[in-house]
């Protein structure tokens, strides 16, 4: 084992954290939205901090801060935030940005989900027609949003499980491919829709519901249970992100022409 | 296929950085990890193709069932270990280059140790005779054999490092995809795949399988003049 440090060293392998460095966990939506790649130059120019985004599901970002392996959660599951919050994993939890849920499927539209009144109108619609469905099924925050909206309905997909609901355990992104390749209906969130570029003949076809309201959160993660976080750095991050220049930042992000997220922090 | 090849030509002769940043970084990871993979696995190979013991033939079977090793969970395994809650965890090398370099020597190490063993053990039935002639120590016996197999076992390196560049399953999880730091072209591809971005993700795709060529065309013309040479 002796051997490990020495080609360690022999191959110049330097730690993440070991400059001015944090690394965030987040969420497949914001980082593929390139959101990211948008604002963190300006607040590295600000601070001379980088910023190392780690982008998997809600669920596993909060696992791997609980393990202690990030600075900072920036995430979108209220609940599971805030559980996160109270277990001692993070400090204090704030609302930065939102944007929404929307419902895309094929333009011919077989279970006409485009004419329902609302979101358990539409999930209702494509259950009894039994059209095909894809679920993220990886415990991310889309996915918990999508079992809640079920369950709102009163419905239970994963009866239904390897029909005509088909759970993709993947990303936002490999999901809406796999959507697009089975021609089947998906919630995803409105930024990686925007900026997905396999779309085919798919639209939104179900919008505007309140209750598909997206909410993403940030938090630091608890220097007194993970003495490795970079509590300084990370706090710095937070409060660019919350202040004016951060919120201005993520508002002026747009892809096509459209705002992806909407900064809400509170003032 | 015609739209992505023509991609992968402009993003090559465009030199953008960031390309070469991540294809530098896909190659120093995977030759790194297959030089340690060599330095390990062709010991434990050349040791196992000069002895005989009880329960070697065990030995053997588990070597040659870890080629199998999916990528996955030699990820999970080196996650759990670097962790910061894990046993390793106070080394701060998770999300680094070096995680990615450890969990493809791991995948990669029972590769390099099956198939040399096999090459090593088939030489030193050739050679049985004239080792016991010269009454050569174990060691020299391994020795002997590494280097009169030098030439076959180049092709059990490039099988482990064609292995190491080509797998994503372990390094998109000890290494982050983080852009600028543990990007490489497997965890692009895939970043872009997710992204509906299927043209650049096939270009980047056909970069790859150009880098591999390259290697490995390196690699044989080495052995060439090399052979030229040795029995010259």
């Amino acid at each position: 084992m002796k051997l490990i440090p020495l080609i360690l060293a022999a191959f110049g392998a330097t730690a993440a954290q070991a400059a001015d460095s944090i690394i965030v966990q987040s969420t497949t939506s914001t980082a593929n939205s390139g959101l990211y790649e948008a604002i963190l130059p300006t607040f590295k120019d600000t601070s001379g901090i980088t910023v190392n985004v780690v982008a998997v599901g809600t669920g596993q970002a909060i696992r791997n801060a609980e393990n202690c392996d990030g600075d900072v959660l920036l995430v979108h599951a209220k609940p599971s935030e805030e559980k996160f919050v109270a277990s001692g994993g993070g400090l204090e939890r704030t609302d930065l940005m939102y944007n929404d849920f929307v419902v895309v499927g094929p333009a011919n539209d077989p279970a006409q989900v485009a004419s329902a009144t609302n979101i358990t109108d539409a999930l209702t619609k494509i259950a009894n027609a039994g059209t095909l469905f894809t679920s993220r099924g990886d415990d991310s925050g889309t996915h918990k949003k999508e079992r809640v909206l079920w369950a709102a309905a009163n419905l239970t997909p994963a009866d239904a499980s390897g029909t005509w609901y088909r759970e993709t355990g993947s990303g936002m992104g490999a999901t809406l491919n796999a959507a697009v390749g089975m021609g089947a209906y998906t919630l995803t969130d409105r930024a990686t829709w925007i900026s997905f570029q396999n779309k085919s003949d798919f639209k939104i076809l179900l919008e505007g519901d309140e209750t598909l309201f997206n909410q993403y959160g940030v938090i630091l993660v608890n220097p007194d249970k993970c003495p490795n976080v970079d509590a300084t750095s990370g706090q710095a991050f937070i409060d660019w992100l919350l202040s004016d220049a951060g919120q201005s930042a993520i508002a002026g992000y747009k892809l096509d022409g459209q705002q992806l997220f909407f900064p809400n922090a509170p003032k | 296929m015609g739209d992505a090849l023509h991609l992968a030509g402009q993003l090559v002769l465009s030199g953008d950085p960031d390309l070469w940043e991540i294809v530098l970084l896909s190659l120093r990871v995977s030759l790194i990890a297959t030089l340690i993979a060599c330095i390990i696995g062709l010991a434990i190979g050349s040791l196992l193709a000069v002895s005989q013991f009880r329960g070697r033939g065990a030995v053997l079977v588990v070597i040659n069932a870890l080629m199998g090793l999916p990528p996955v969970v030699v990820g999970l395994i080196v996650y759990l270990n670097l962790s910061r809650s894990g046993p390793l965890g106070f080394l701060g090398l998770l999300y680094t280059p070096t995680a990615m370099i450890i969990a493809q020597t791991i995948l990669i190490t029972p590769i390099i140790a099956a198939l040399s063993r096999q090459i090593l053990e088939d030489l030193n039935h050739e050679y049985a005779e004239q080792f016991r002639s010269f009454g050569l120590s174990r060691i020299g016996q391994m020795k002997a054999l590494l280097w009169d197999g030098r030439f076959a076992l180049l092709t059990v390196a490039l099988a482990g490092f064609g292995r190491a560049v080509a797998e994503v399953g372990a390094v998109i999880i000890v290494g982050g995809n983080i852009d600028h730091l543990t990007r490489v072209m497997t965890t692009a591809i895939a970043l872009e795949t997710s992204k509906g971005d299927l043209p650049l993700a096939l270009a980047l795709g056909m970069i790859l399988l150009t880098i591999a060529l390259v290697v490995n065309g390196f690699v044989q013309s080495v052995r060439s003049t090399a052979t030229r040479a040795a029995y010259a």
